[in-house]
């Protein structure tokens, strides 16, 4: 039954766990301090006092933690495994990459394993170099994982939920900086939906804007900021990047005649660029396209460097202007 | 154990060697390709463990797993035919020799990064709590596999977790090329995962009666009262790491040292002295041959994955 509630981030985190634990017993949820503690967020406030041991604590251990998630969906489970920040996945790629992906088309569709992996990852203030990278990309270099990246608390609780009923491995990213937003009133309890999809955050003619995770909220600013500059933006954002909207952003291209895609993760070897290069493979026709990211440089813990390579409001729009501007 | 127990246990061993000296000599005469991993002298260890599981227990291997993939029953004909590209092999191809799975074998896989399959048995042994299910996972791995990351915390977390799972280390002295005593400072391998609470024990995994036993009283106090349980088979390889190794690590006459002791040898002679003629023991390595014969040729007779199977080669990346 659709109901409505009033939650943030990631209180409709939280309302997803809790409905995929009532409804499927084949949940199981772990990961480190997820349980008693509620998690270093707090996402999982209330599930294992409500849930008991299908929600626990686990051992500073990402490598058995992820790999324990791929054995138990391969039997018949749907396990939820956190991994606090996408970062320390990178002590456990084994598992991802060579382990759970492959678990399907190595068996030839005689196994599956679909577990969903939730992690964020945010490019934040009072983070270092290991707690502050985008790294989306690795995971969307890997056939047999979908990705997805939700920003909104009805994004978060969708795609949790559709994670969870996906027969494959997902890696849900979420950001830390939005856990603890402002609150919205969101539907919660309608029939999950396939994975997959984007959301038209605004439409426009003159130029198509793709962009995904939190500085979906920079993209927006400029894209309020264009009209006084005689731009009027497309804005889409990829809350799936695996399956990836293909169809939506042709679509809109095809309309606008230029895109530019705005992503936090540094440049090289992002999916920016790949989105890009299908547009030039596929034959679109387009008078101007970019991408823009941040320089391939360490993350620096200081908030005051940190700024220094973001890409802001300003920066977007001055590369709206040029697009149509100065290269029509 | 009786006679008729050992007799099928010696035919099973000796069915996996005759497979894998088959498979020998298709890889060196260039009848298909791929990194091959033969299970030469290791047979009473997959053999004796299979024996005492259940239908409804699971095996997690290494790439050396055409032996227990055997023991738990996948047919000669379907390993043969995975590895020569043809249709009806066990993974249509896909797995190859070192990572094919079947699962309706209660076999669920080799896996060829070392140490990998250990978190993902540990897995399926933490769905077991939830599933009511009794099932029993066993997940082997060489000396090697010791020195993976993974493979501690997977013990760990099976401790932790009191997980109905067995962890069979089979211990044949080399790291791939390199002697397991010169990569750790304590030998006794046993004491790793005593130190995480669970209990092990050193088992000469040349016998396959006590192979057996030990995993059968492992299977039956962890159907009761669940835990884990770790176990270091003392065996050897009678082959290189790979085929195509030329094992200039290897100190001569080693393997010639190994001639009395390795498994086969061993239970034929104990057949022997409980009364099995040797023209009884000939006709079993007869009979295994013939079987295995006959797996290779029918496997040899089936159409070729560019026929069917090459189709079918973007599917099952997702559902």
């Amino acid at each position: 039954m659709v109901e409505q509630a009033g939650v943030n981030y990631g209180g409709a985190i939280n309302a997803a766990l809790r409905r995929c634990l009532a409804e499927d017993e084949r949940t199981i949820f772990f990961g480190e301090d997820v349980g008693k503690p509620g998690g270093v967020f707090g996402v999982s406030k209330g599930l294992h006092a409500e849930f008991g041991n299908r929600v626990f604590d686990t051992p500073i251990s990402e490598t058995a933690m992820i790999g324990a998630g791929v054995g138990a969906a391969m039997m018949g489970m749907r396990p939820v495994v956190e991994i606090m920040w996408l970062d320390f996945a990178m002590v456990a790629f084994d598992q991802i990459v060579n382990q759970a992906a492959n678990v399907r088309y190595v068996s030839n569709g005689k196994l599956s394993a679909p577990l969903t992996i939730r992690t964020q990852q945010g490019y934040l203030p009072g983070s270092c170099a290991q707690h502050a990278q985008n790294l989306e990309a690795f995971l969307l270099h890997v056939p047999g994982i979908r990705v997805c990246m939700p920003t909104t608390p009805q994004e978060a609780y969708d795609s949790m939920m559709s994670a969870h009923y996906c027969d494959d491995p997902v890696v849900v990213i979420e950001n830390r900086g939005l856990y603890a937003g402002p609150k919205t009133e969101i539907n919660i309890g309608a029939e999950p939906s396939e994975i997959g999809g984007s959301v038209l955050r605004r439409e426009g003619s003159d130029i198509t804007i793709v962009s995904w995770g939190p500085i979906i909220s920079e993209v927006l600013a400029a894209g309020d900021q264009m009209p006084s500059r005689g731009i009027d933006a497309e804005i889409i954002e990829a809350v799936w990047l695996n399956p990836f909207d293909w169809n939506g952003l042709i679509r809109s291209v095809k309309k606008t005649r230029r895109l530019l895609v705005v992503h936090e993760a540094n440049v090289t070897g992002g999916f920016g660029g790949e989105i890009l290069a299908r547009v030039v493979e596929w034959d679109i026709q387009v008078s101007h396209m970019r991408r823009l990211g941040l320089p391939d440089v360490v993350v620096p813990a200081s908030p005051v460097l940190m700024n220094e390579l973001r890409p802001s409001a300003e920066s977007i729009v001055a590369a709206a202007v040029e697009a149509i501007w100065c290269r029509s | 154990m009786g006679n008729d127990k050992r007799v099928e246990h010696l035919r099973d061993m000796i069915e996996i060697r005759l497979f894998e000296n088959a498979v020998f000599d298709l890889r060196v005469s260039g009848e298909y390709v791929g990194s091959t991993h033969l299970y030469n002298g290791q047979e009473a260890i997959a053999v004796g463990a299979c024996a005492a599981l259940g239908e409804g227990d699971a095996v997690f291997s290494t790439y050396r797993g055409h032996g227990w993939a055997m023991a738990r029953g996948v047919p000669a004909l379907s390993l043969f035919a995975e590895l020569l590209n043809r249709t009806g092999g066990i993974c249509e191809g896909r797995g190859g020799s070192a990572y094919f799975t079947a699962p309706d074998h209660g076999f669920f896989g080799e896996n060829s990064i070392v140490g990998a399959g250990a978190p993902i048995a540990v897995g399926a042994a933490l769905a077991a709590k939830y599933d009511d299910s009794d099932r029993v996972t066993l997940t082997a791995f060489g000396d090697g596999a010791m020195n993976q990351g993974a493979v501690t915390e997977a013990m760990n977390f099976a401790a932790t977790f009191d997980l109905p799972v067995i962890f069979v280390c089979e211990n044949n002295s080399y790291s791939e090329l390199t002697p397991i005593r010169d990569m750790v400072r304590e030998q006794d391998l046993t004491r790793r995962p005593e130190a995480l609470g669970i209990p092990a024990q050193k088992i000469d995994g040349n016998d396959v009666v006590a192979v057996e036993a030990a995993i059968s009283g492992a299977v039956a106090e962890i159907r009761s009262k669940s835990g884990p349980v770790f176990f270091e088979m003392m065996t050897q390889r009678l082959q290189g790491h790979y085929v195509g190794d030329p094992e200039h690590y290897r100190p001569k006459g080693e393997i010639e040292s190994y001639k009395d002791i390795e498994p086969i040898a061993r239970l034929r002679r104990e057949l022997n002295s409980n009364g099995i003629t040797d023209a009884e023991l000939e006709q079993i390595t007869a009979e295994a041959s013939k079987t295995i014969d006959r797996a290779l040729s029918q496997a040899k007779m089936l159409p070729g994955l560019e026929q069917t199977a090459v189709r079918d080669v973007r599917e099952h990346v997702y559902g």
